[in-house]
């Protein structure tokens, strides 16, 4: 039973250990959103100054496009699947994921989900430029040939979302020491939980929404082709019935990390759990039924604007009860401000600011003057990038010495910080000027107007880009040649059965269940 | 530890004052950086739009001023470093209820105006005049129901422009080949739709966005208060061309613009008299280069090669140097399920024929062949 991993590359191949799958997960996104993030510096390159530069606009789409797919699918997604491999069996107790084997085959997918979406890009007519939103019928009769495999590269995605989904939802409700209730489950277990129970209830629908598109484009059907008797406007509604509930799978596992790290910093247990529990999943339940926020402009009836207005602003309310929670541990702790607890303030700041401006977009008389401007693409970049990704990075510095067994460099760590925080407010800041004084997005070239505040954002892109690559070395440097550290806590204030086990963690934990009290 | 604190506090005033000296200079320098907030607008529905945006803007200060505010005191004065003992308290009912139960009653009082707002934009009833838009890829057709009049207008910068090899002009990319011309003080009733993907119909200034649907026709409003000329631009990605169909829209007296409608029938009465012309080789190739390239070479390409695995290549191609009413009925009648609209609604006789001559003769596809406006009407009205 006590085997150490196998030799060689047939360790990662064949892996069902959840800690490898998840170390797998964490790299492969993290090229992905290497990858992603070059094409946004292509994007921010082209729109350094007016005028067409660098690409074409038929490749300029290309490029956001594959932007889009790359980052939210690509780079955040796995990421927040490699942290729950790694972590919910050791934060709840088990020795492993409840289905190592489909677990390494909904990791082992992926690379090919995006090799074939990544060759579209040299195929005649090129890769995929309808938008990560891929409205019809944009993506279907006028698609180029490629659109064909970006089909697949969905459906692969999706099955492997779903199958690491149902291993999640498997093993928090069967792998569980004794002891640990439900209602005893650290944060990051319970949002995941919810997480896997909305991805398998929206993949299968985006599943479908390809499918419908792969008919329309081979087989002569009309599901959104007006002409033939189908309705254009389905397709987004079926879209953004997953896309709403797509956007909180992105952020709740990113709540379930800040209420790690806040709590461990301020020395302070986490204020009103059972309310973020109920939060969550108040978030969760309403994620379903605000989809058409994201068609304000496509002529709804008076009636179905006014309730999906409503709906919408609902969600600012449990929102509003994360924020003040998090504040509230804050308040009166005895904060220290290492790296992980600098991203994870940040994160509450500028996620804050994201949920601002996503409750300014929810009026929905006043979205149909922001509705696909920048102040759009400002709105979703605090939320996704301040928020998802800031906090992927503060959870890999938080947890990385339990992981490996090594200590990162405190003053690179809190210089990557700081890069990454000012590159990104200057990168994404001005965009809402630029919505608001009326710049469309997806817009390859723009009015001299615009012209400022544009090169501004591409000079905080290129430095936001920096942060990252600062942050590559950071991580191979820790792992190459950080200080070892062995005590089990790496942290004053870390709580949790993560903090019991040895460091580095041993490639087997909790082969015996411990016991919760 | 206290005045470890205080001194915390003084070094982040240090840069507070900075910016707030700083703040109105930049304010004033940054003028020419163009607008920071939303339009006003020239209508009742954006005026509304814009105060319904400063209100939650607004509301959204406060929150994050006491929010941030509280939090940022907390990470000055509760630090370890301070020697600050944490506290342990970790639940309370009643604060959790008053923050739950505040919000929602913020938003409720906020949904109030958003509501009447959303009323008069649906409101579309006694209208004076009808506008249908419909969109291109990537040009938008105006036309006057009930007026017969009807025109592509279309993006009027220059290439050069867009491709740097000159200037480029005050109005780069928000420029026209026809303006939409509507009268002031008047409610106009915009019917929006399109023929072939979604695109976007943005007016800022009005308070006006819809999308324009194939297989859709939706209505939208606005009653302009002062003349003038505005510019928008389409807000729903349409294809490569997406950036450069923007929107011209001129505002005038009304007595002006029935001046204008009626010079405009006029004009269309007098292209459809030059339908009867025979014109020469000569002259259909020079009138069919310049609306080839204005017309079809975003897709075809100036050189009528195309663009590999999307729009195919008219030089050489076998509609092209094929039979003349193949060619007439691709360029009339589209091909439904591709991007090749019909451009027999768009296009007049004398241009249709000149670009389906220069088609014919252009880029080494000498087919001799020369096709006069009078054929295209015939092949119009045969099918
Ligand atoms: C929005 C892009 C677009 C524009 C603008 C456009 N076309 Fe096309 N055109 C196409 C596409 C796509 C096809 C291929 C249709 C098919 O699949 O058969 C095509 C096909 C053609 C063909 C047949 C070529 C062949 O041999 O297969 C001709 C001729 C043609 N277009 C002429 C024109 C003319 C004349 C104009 C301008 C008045 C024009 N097109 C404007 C997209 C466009
Ligand atoms: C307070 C909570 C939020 C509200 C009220 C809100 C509201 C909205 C609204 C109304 C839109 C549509 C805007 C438009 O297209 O005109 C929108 C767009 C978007 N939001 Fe949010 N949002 C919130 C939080 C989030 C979160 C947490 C995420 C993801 C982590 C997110 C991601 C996005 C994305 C990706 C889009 C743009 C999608 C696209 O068109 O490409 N939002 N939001
Ligand atoms: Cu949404
Ligand atoms: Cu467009």
């Amino acid at each position: 039973m006590a085997h150490g991993p196998a030799k060689g590359i047939g360790r990662w191949i064949f892996t069902t250990n959840h800690k490898d799958i998840g170390t797998l997960y964490l790299w492969f996104s993290f090229a992905m959103f290497l990858l992603g993030g070059f094409f946004a510096m292509v994007i921010r390159a082209e729109l350094f100054e007016p005028g067409m530069q660098i690409v074409r606009p038929e490749f300029f789409n290309q490029m956001t496009t594959m932007h889009g797919l790359v980052m939210v699918f690509g780079a955040i997604m796995p990421a927040f699947v490699g942290l729950a491999n790694w972590m919910i069996p050791m934060m709840i107790g088990a020795p492993d994921m409840a289905l190592p084997r489909m677990n390494n085959l909904s990791f082992w997918i992926l690379p090919f989900a995006f090799a074939i979406l990544a060759s579209t890009l040299f195929m005649e007519g090129g890769a995929p430029n309808f938008g990560w939103t891929f409205y019809a019928p944009l993506s279907t009769t006028y698609a180029p040939p490629s659109v064909n495999y970006f089909i697949f590269g969905v459906h692969i995605m999706g099955a492997s979302s779903i199958m690491g989904s149902i291993n999640i939802i498997a093993t928090v409700l069967n792998l569980r020491a004794p002891g640990m209730t439900l209602m005893k489950m650290p944060l990051f277990v319970w949002t995941w939980l919810i997480t896997a129970f909305l991805l398998v209830a929206v993949m299968p629908v985006l599943a479908g929404a390809v499918t419908m598109m792969l008919m329309d484009v081979n087989f002569g059907t009309s599901f959104f082709n007006a002409a033939g008797g189908g309705d254009p406007v389905l397709f987004q509604h079926v879209f953004w019935f997953f896309g709403h509930p797509e956007v909180y799978i992105i952020i709740l596992p990113a709540f379930g990390v800040i209420s790690a790290i806040i709590p461990a910093f301020s020395r302070k247990p986490l204020f009103g759990y059972s309310s973020m529990v109920y939060a969550t999943a108040a978030i969760a339940f309403l994620s379903f039924i605000v989809w058409a926020h994201h068609m304000f402009t496509v002529g709804m009836p008076l009636t179905g604007e006014l309730y999906f207005m409503y709906a919408t602003m609902l969600i600012a309310v449990p929102t509003g009860v994360k924020v003040f929670n998090w504040i509230s541990t804050m308040f009166r702790g005895a904060m220290t401000f290492e790296t992980p607890m600098l991203f994870a303030i940040a994160f509450v700041i500028l996620f804050t600011m994201g949920g601002f401006t996503g409750l300014m977009l929810s009026i929905a008389p006043s979205d149909i003057q922001y509705h696909d401007t920048y102040f759009v693409v400002a709105h979703f970049h605090y939320v996704m990038v301040a928020g998802a990704v800031f906090s992927g990075t503060a959870a890999v510095y938080y947890w990385l010495p339990k992981w490996c067994g090594k200590m990162y460099d405190e003053t690179m760590g809190k210089l990557q910080f700081w890069i990454a925080f000012i590159g990104f407010n200057i990168t994404f800041f001005p965009q809402h000027f630029l919505g608001l004084a009326g710049m469309p997005r997806r817009y390859a070239d723009y009015a001299l107007q615009f012209a400022d505040w544009n090169m501004v954002s591409s000079i905080g892109a290129f430095i936001y880009g920096a942060a990252q690559l600062l942050f590559l070395f950071n991580v191979i440097r820790t792992i190459v040649a950080g200080k070892p550290v062995t005590e089990p806590k790496t942290w004053e204030g870390a709580e949790g059965l993560e903090w019991t086990l040895p460091t580095p963690a041993p490639y087997h934990t909790f082969s015996t269940p411990p016991e919760v009290k | 530890m206290l005045s470890k604190a205080k001194l915390l506090f003084a070094r982040m005033l240090v840069p507070l004052l900075l910016l707030s000296v700083a703040g109105p200079v930049m304010a004033e320098k940054t003028r020419h950086w163009g607008d920071l907030n939303m339009t006003r607008g020239v209508t009742d529905v954006s005026r509304q739009i814009y105060d319904l945006h400063m209100i939650i803007f607004w509301i959204c200060v406060v929150i994050g001023v006491l929010v941030f505010g509280v939090m940022i005191f907390s990470m000055f004065v509760h630090r370890k470093s301070l020697g600050y003992k944490a506290a342990n308290f970790h639940e309370s009912t009643t604060v959790e209820i008053a923050w739950t139960v505040v919000p929602a009653l913020i938003l409720i009082v906020m949904a109030v105006p958003a509501t009447s707002a959303l009323l008069n934009l649906y409101d579309t009833t006694e209208a004076e005049m009808d506008v249908l838009i419909t969109g291109y890829q990537w040009k938008w057709q105006y036309e006057y129901l009930g007026e017969d009049v009807s025109f592509i207008s279309e993006l009027s910068t220059p290439e050069s422009e867009i491709y740097n090899t000159a200037d480029k002009n005050e109005h780069y990319l928000q420029q026209v080949s026809q303006p939409l011309v509507i009268p002031v003080d008047t409610k106009v009733r915009f019917l929006v739709t399109a023929k072939d993907v979604i695109h976007s119909w943005w007016m800022t200034e009005f308070g006006v966005k819809r999308d324009a649907i194939p297989g859709f026709v939706n209505e939208t409003w606005a009653r302009v208060e002062k003349t003038g000329t505005y510019r928008g631009e389409c807000t729903e990605l349409c294809g490569k061309g997406h950036a450069f169909m923007p929107i011209v829209v001129e505002v005038v007296e009304k007595d002006e613009f029935a001046t204008w409608l009626s010079e405009k029938k006029a004009e269309v009465a007098a292209i459809r008299e030059l339908t009867s012309k025979e014109f020469s080789l000569e002259e259909l190739m020079t009138t069919g280069e310049a609306a080839y390239n204005r017309t079809c070479a975003a897709c075809h390409m100036a050189n009528g090669e195309g663009i590999p695995g999307v729009f195919p290549a008219v030089k050489g191609s076998a509609i092209a140097t094929g039979p003349v009413t193949d060619h007439l009925s691709i360029v009339i009648n589209g091909k439904t399920g591709t991007a090749m609209q019909a451009f027999g609604a768009q296009l007049s006789e004398v241009d249709l024929a000149a670009i389906i001559t220069y088609e014919r003769n252009a880029w080494g596809n000498s087919t001799g062949d020369v096709v006069q406006p009078i054929e295209i009407l015939n092949f119009k009205q045969g099918q």
